[in-house]
């Protein structure tokens, strides 16, 4: 690791500060679980590491109001994992949040740094962009909101500005019944990156959100409109050309080692066939 | 800001005040400056656990943590696991079930089962895979060592 120096700010406004004046040479520290690998391998050189734990603002909590749950900064996967109202209303950021890593990882690893960290396979995103997510961002000019769909860019990349941090996660706790289910794709159970996530959620108006990662620079959201995907009368044969639609912008890499694009792009049918049964078999559930 | 700063901690018990570097990870430091060299280094990106110790109750890996991060934290490391110099429940199973073949990765599997163990005393066969699915042991000696927590979590609830 390359000499850097610390910094501990107490405040959302010093290390807005701080970020303003370092730019591209501050890193910001939260479960280090990516960083960390960054800096040992000097992928990354910064002259300072921010840690945001100690802004009392940013401490792991997981509050409710006026129907949206707020996500704090440096809240790791096993806090959402085991938090009663994240289970009630978000199971598939559940489902996401327990695959995250090894329980050592799910000790450390943040939500905001998932999305932060902008990796395409993140387990994270699919579920965040169904459940409508915002991220809330502090900057030099204040605090802004931005649909996690604005959020999230490309490999690496968010919407972040120069100066600015996430401070919290929201999501707006569903009004009417909802079923959301998440799962993925990987070699082998245990610790592995994902060669598909996915996350597929139905509502009783004939809606579907369906999104899934890791077959292409960033995760994707389709909204289905038509009522077909979203009725359980209809055979799930009858969805797979609609669902199949809905794959349009998956473009895996050739060169990934995880699973060859042909093998993503049929699996990716599997994978939101079974999600969208789940998710369907939930909104069953929620209306009785 | 800081490159060394001075941290206070509690490790295995023993509240401690040590002056790190702020580039140091947990893991060099709990060996190279604290000399509990019961942590192990091997993978260093976070796959093999090698070097888990706990940390406020849960298990963590020490190589993906900078030390300045456990200031106000409680550490327990391997060294931390024996009572009055004996072997603990968890430890003497792993040994009667000959869990440890060329042993590097045991420290890291009994700190995630340690942790496990504390949070579900009573773990299914399947709740041990998964609570140590973030340690690899290269003997592949995954029956032994599963046979051994449960044998533990038996023996404790006795």
């Amino acid at each position: 690791m390359n000499r850097f120096q610390y910094a501990r700010p107490e405040t959302v406004a010093e290390a807005v500060a701080l970020l303003e004046e370092y730019g591209d040479d501050a890193r910001l520290l939260a479960g280090g679980t990516d960083l960390v690998i960054e800096l040992r391998n000097r992928w990354v050189e910064p002259k300072v590491v921010i840690d945001l734990k100690h802004i009392p603002e940013l401490t792991p909590s997981i509050t409710v109001r006026d129907d949206v749950l707020s996500i704090s900064a440096s809240t790791v996967m096993t806090d959402i994992a085991e938090d009663e109202l994240v289970q009630r209303h978000f199971p598939a950021l559940v489902e996401a949040a327990v695959v995250v890593g090894s329980v050592q990882i799910r000790a450390r690893a943040t939500l905001a740094g998932n999305i932060c960290n902008g990796s395409p396979a993140a387990d994270t995103s699919p579920p965040l962009l169904v459940y409508d997510a915002v991220v809330v961002i502090a900057g030099p000019e204040g605090t802004r909101r931005t649909p996690v769909d604005d959020f999230i860019v490309g490999p690496g990349k968010t919407s972040l500005g120069r100066g600015e941090l996430v401070t919290a996660v929201e999501l707006p706790i569903p009004q009417r019944p909802f079923g959301a289910a998440y799962t993925r794709l990987t070699r082998r159970r245990g610790t592995d990156l994902a060669s598909i996530t996915l996350c597929c959620g139905v509502d009783t108006d004939g809606h579907t959100r369906l999104a899934y990662g890791s077959v292409g620079p960033r995760a994707f959201l389709e909204i289905d409109d038509t009522g077909t995907l979203a009725d359980p009368s209809v055979s799930i044969e009858e969805k797979v050309a609609p669902l199949d639609q809905l794959f349009h912008r998956a473009s895996p890499s050739p060169k990934s080692l995880r699973a060859s694009p042909d093998y993503r792009l049929a699996m990716l049918r599997v994978l939101g066939a079974r999600a969208l049964e789940t998710a369907l078999g939930r909104l069953t559930k929620e209306q009785v | 800001m800081n490159e060394t700063l001075t941290i206070n901690t509690t490790i295995n018990g023993r509240s401690r005040s040590i002056e790190v570097e702020v580039n140091h990870t947990l893991l060099d430091v709990l060996r190279d400056e604290v000399d509990l060299t019961g942590t192990k280094e091997c993978c260093v990106v976070g796959e093999c656990g090698a070097c888990t110790v706990i940390i406020d109750g849960r298990p963590m890996n020490s190589c993906l943590m900078l030390a300045v991060e456990i200031d106000g934290s409680e550490v327990t490391t391997v060294e931390g696991l024996e009572i009055h110099g004996e072997l603990n429940v968890l430890q003497a199973s792993f040994l009667d079930e000959s869990a440890a073949q060329c042993g590097f990765c045991i420290p890291g599997q009994l700190m995630s089962a340690t942790a496990l163990l504390h949070d579900n005393p009573d773990p299914t066969v399947e709740q041990v895979q998964e609570g140590l699915a973030g340690n690899l042991c290269r003997c592949a000696g995954y029956e032994q060592i599963t046979k051994a927590v449960l044998a533990a979590a038996k023996e404790a609830m006795r």
